[in-house]
């Protein structure tokens, strides 16, 4: 069963198409990529689903309701949360108090909101950061963060926004496991990811956007072999010279 | 923690026992400490806690001012009621304002702007009013009586006020430590992200308005019956909002004491050095003094004081 | 309604707003360049006024004459301000921005005051009385060579920034701040430079408004939330805007004294202010938003 539907969405700006009718469908415990190029349209696709944008023409349904016309904070509250490829963490407060945050969201008791922040952080491994504050960590940990406050808000369906960007090989394969852990948990999982070797590792199934539009569909190993696909990437010189 | 509040308790044991020994102008210098560190933590709640700048707050010192006066006069309320009435005003009025701002997500320089423009439209509107004395202010008529929260000699303003400033370090403490004030520090630090972690941040916007509005207004109902005056330029003006935003800042934006701090080493040199120099003739240059102390506490601990005092009081604090 | 009483409210209106425009021209320099908002703008609008003043009554020169001497000498004023404070400030939060530039408004405000007393002064300049003609109804000389002299600084400051090096350096810190780091400009130079140009344009307005207007330290405020509101209407470092806004501004306060007193006419203007920035935040003449 699906637990995220999108149909024919469409979203412009002035005269730009940046989602062109794409439609897809997220399922229950899965772990969808969604690669492309740069300037496909993929953080577009996320900021329409998770309220921070309104498409043009399209439906979006998040376990079977319409979540079109909600706004991100009660988007969230529904259960789905997204993090930001510039990640935004609460600069002057706590790695603690930034994930308090997102607890906050399921926990009327700042007591109890206090422990499960506690807990989040051990299982993402900011332990021994909790109490530095957010704008003095080094980029892998705040992409932790982000992660670690999106948690928080206890989600059915995580969007990742290049999380990977940025970390190095052995940073990247932490962070894998992490995400698969997070994924045993029975959380699904839809993200945007340039590092490849993420994307092979993690991606139940994969999708590939170019001009905003569905190119292929698949298994990530066939995917990366179709050619529309690698057109996409490396450009038609590229697919003519290998078959020349 | 346990020493903080010990080392609190002897400065408000101490601050209790303080009018036994001063002279009368001196319990006013503590009690206007007292007024702004109050002003300065109302406007902290909105500006400090919740990020969006309000350089208008004059408005509900005014508000709570006019409104509990005007009840008085008319009506022979106790301000001690209509002190709530004008709260309830003012909240209203913030409410609309920050249903204009947050509505239409006005952000940082815009949001100013509007504070600016609410507060200068009601000062020129009440100059107006008959009712409320217009352009020439409403005196009071002096009938000291707990009622009528008018009294003989500063003793008493000098425990409400110290009361009104314990009181909002308490909601302040309370809220600082609650669901909705971690919410507005969080929209305070990226309003997108409260949103994508679903902090209802309109909600939280107006809440945090609303509360620094009316706890404003009561400081405004306070002042009036202190100084039994009210002209709209000084109860409404531009000279208002400013005093009443340089103290948290100069102590420390969004902390629960930096108001307190702030008042503290400010009010006395503007009340002292403002009576220096007005004897030689010299009126404005407390301000100008004033001016450059602010500028440079801007420049140079852009933290605020509280910062290094916090420092300066660590040994003594944090032994167990 | 009696229109020509209309009429001559109207050029008055337009009279003043043309001066109006050219102390806006100053802010939305100031903001465009370095993104802060003078606070402080009416305040060295009067010091500037005070100064036209003083050499009129000193050594009887002209405002008009004595206009270029008074703009480079608040030139120096804003250079300093900018050196000294705004430099160090351009990284802090918005909060923390304000009140550094509140407090010169405040210094500015009181050493004026400690100077020269509260005392409105007005001085008796050659024009001040003398009115003209113009069609139907009679204005004040004085406004009329205001608002030619606003419109001539104002094509002046234009022709500067579209033809000299610093003028295009300035339009290019405007534009694209780490741009023009990147290519080579010195940025803090460009700043303290565009503070004391937006400073000077200021006083040069202040010293058209010499012959017209009473002089005190106190009517600073009313000039910063003056330039604040035209900045809007024109939108924010929109510089023809600033001129346009001005002209708006002015002509509006001016035909509300047709249905208000006159002490009323800033609620007129505050009432538009809010209009604008809650539906047309990008100004009365911004295309994009």
């Amino acid at each position: 069963m699906a637990i995220l539907t999108i149909q024919h969405l469409t979203k412009k700006f002035g005269g730009l198409i940046a989602v062109n009718d794409l439609s897809f469908e997220v399922e229950t415990g899965e772990i969808l990529g969604l690669i492309g190029p740069n300037g496909a349209g993929k953080t577009t696709v996320f900021s329409c689903i998770s309220g921070f944008e309104t498409p043009e023409s399209g439906k979006i349904d998040f376990q079977g309701q319409s979540i079109l016309k909600k706004l991100p904070f009660e988007i969230c509250r529904l259960g789905m949360v997204r993090t930001f490829q510039i990640v935004k963490p609460f600069p002057a407060i706590s790695v603690l108090d930034n994930v308090m945050v997102g607890a906050l969201l399921r926990e009327n008791s700042v007591v109890k909101a206090e422990k499960e922040a506690h807990r989040i952080i051990h299982f993402v491994g900011l332990e021994k950061m909790k109490d530095t504050e957010a704008k003095g960590l080094p980029l892998p940990l705040r992409k932790r963060l982000e992660l670690a406050r999106a948690l928080a808000t206890k989600p059915g369906l995580l969007l990742l926004d290049e999380v990977m960007a940025g970390l190095n090989p052995t940073e990247v394969d932490e962070l894998i496991k992490l995400i698969q852990e997070i994924n045993r948990e029975g959380v699904s999982i839809l993200m945007i990811e340039h590092v490849m070797r993420g994307v092979m590792a993690l991606s139940h199934r994969v999708i590939v956007i170019n001009y905003g539009q569905k190119i292929a569909e698949g298994k990530p190993d066939v995917v990366v072999q179709n050619e529309a696909v690698i057109e996409a990437y490396l450009g038609k010189e590229f697919i003519n010279a290998k078959s020349a | 923690m346990n020493r903080t509040y010990i080392l609190l308790g002897l400065i408000l044991a101490v601050l209790l026992v303080l009018p036994l020994m001063l002279s009368k102008y001196m319990l006013g210098i503590f009690i206007m400490m007292y007024y702004y560190a109050y002003l300065g933590q109302s406007w902290n709640v909105l500006t400090g806690y919740t990020g969006h700048i309000s350089l208008g707050h004059a408005l509900y010192v005014g508000i709570g001012a006019y409104t509990s006066v005007f009840l008085a006069q008319r009506y022979g309320l106790s301000p001690w009621i209509g002190m709530f009435a004008g709260g309830v005003l003012a909240s209203l009025i913030g409410l609309f304002l920050g249903f204009l701002g947050f509505r239409f997500g006005l952000r940082g320089v815009y949001f100013v702007i509007l504070t600016i423009a609410f507060a200068e439209i009601t000062r020129l509107i009440v100059s107006h009013i008959d009712a409320l004395g217009s352009f020439t202010g409403i005196f009071l008529d002096f009938n000291p009586s707990f009622k009528n929260f008018q009294f003989k000699g500063n003793i008493p303003y000098y425990y409400i006020s110290l009361g009104f400033m314990v009181m909002s370090l308490i909601v302040v403490r309370i809220l600082e430590t609650s669901k909705a004030g971690r919410f507005m520090v969080a929209i305070r630090e990226d309003e997108e992200a409260a949103k994508a972690l679903g902090v209802n941040t309109f909600k939280y916007n107006m809440f945090a308005i609303a509360v620094s509005a009316f706890m404003t207004s009561l400081g405004g109902c306070f002042y009036a019956n202190y100084i039994f005056y009210l002209h709209p330029n000084t109860m409404f003006g531009m000279s208002l909002n400013i005093e009443l935003i340089l103290r948290p800042i100069v102590g420390g934006l969004g902390t629960l004491f930096g108001p307190v701090v702030g008042s503290f080493i400010l009010t006395p040199l503007s009340e002292v050095s403002r009576a220096y120099f007005a004897k030689g003739g010299m009126e404005g240059l407390h301000l100008v003094i004033y001016g450059i102390i602010t500028i440079l506490v801007v420049l140079f601990m852009p933290k605020g004081i509280i910062v290094y005092l916090k420092k300066w009081l660590k040994p003594i604090l944090s032994k167990e | 309604m009696d229109s020509a009483l209309a009429l001559q409210l109207l050029i008055q209106g337009i009279l003043l707003g043309g001066v109006y425009g050219l102390i806006a021209l100053g802010l939305s320099l100031i903001f465009g360049v370095m993104g802060v908002i003078n606070f402080a703008h009416g305040q060295i609008m009067v010091m500037g006024m005070y100064a036209s003043y003083w050499i009129f009554v000193l050594l009887g020169i002209d405002p008009y004459v004595s206009l270029v001497a008074v703009a480079a000498i608040i030139f120096v004023l804003g250079y300093a301000i900018q050196y000294l404070v705004v430099n160090r400030i351009l990284d802090y939060p918005e909060a923390m921005q304000v009140l550094p530039l509140v407090s010169t408004g405040l210094i500015l405000e009181n050493i004026a005051l400690l100077l020269w007393g509260p005392d409105h002064r007005s001085p008796q300049t050659a024009l001040g009385l003398d009115s003209i003609w113009m069609g139907p109804v009679m204005v004040d000389t004085s406004r009329v060579i205001a608002f030619s002299l606003a419109i001539l600084i104002t094509g002046l400051i234009f022709l500067f920034l579209k033809k000299t090096t610093m003028g295009k350096r300035i339009r290019a810190a405007s534009d694209n701040r780490t741009g023009a780091v990147l290519v080579g400009i010195n940025v803090d130079r460009i700043n303290n430079f565009s503070f004391g140009l937006g400073a000077a344009t200021t006083a040069a307005a202040g010293c058209l408004l010499v012959p017209i207007m009473p002089i005190s330290p106190y009517i600073a405020h009313d000039f910063t939330t003056a330039a604040f509101i035209v900045v809007i209407l024109g939108g924010m470092g929109n510089l023809p805007g600033a001129m346009a806004g001005g002209l708006v501004l002015g002509v509006a306060e001016s035909l509300s004294t047709l249905v208000l007193p006159a002490t009323l006419k800033q609620v007129v203007s505050f009432t538009l202010l809010i209009i604008i920035i809650l539906f047309r935040p990008q100004g009365l003449f911004g295309g994009k938003k």
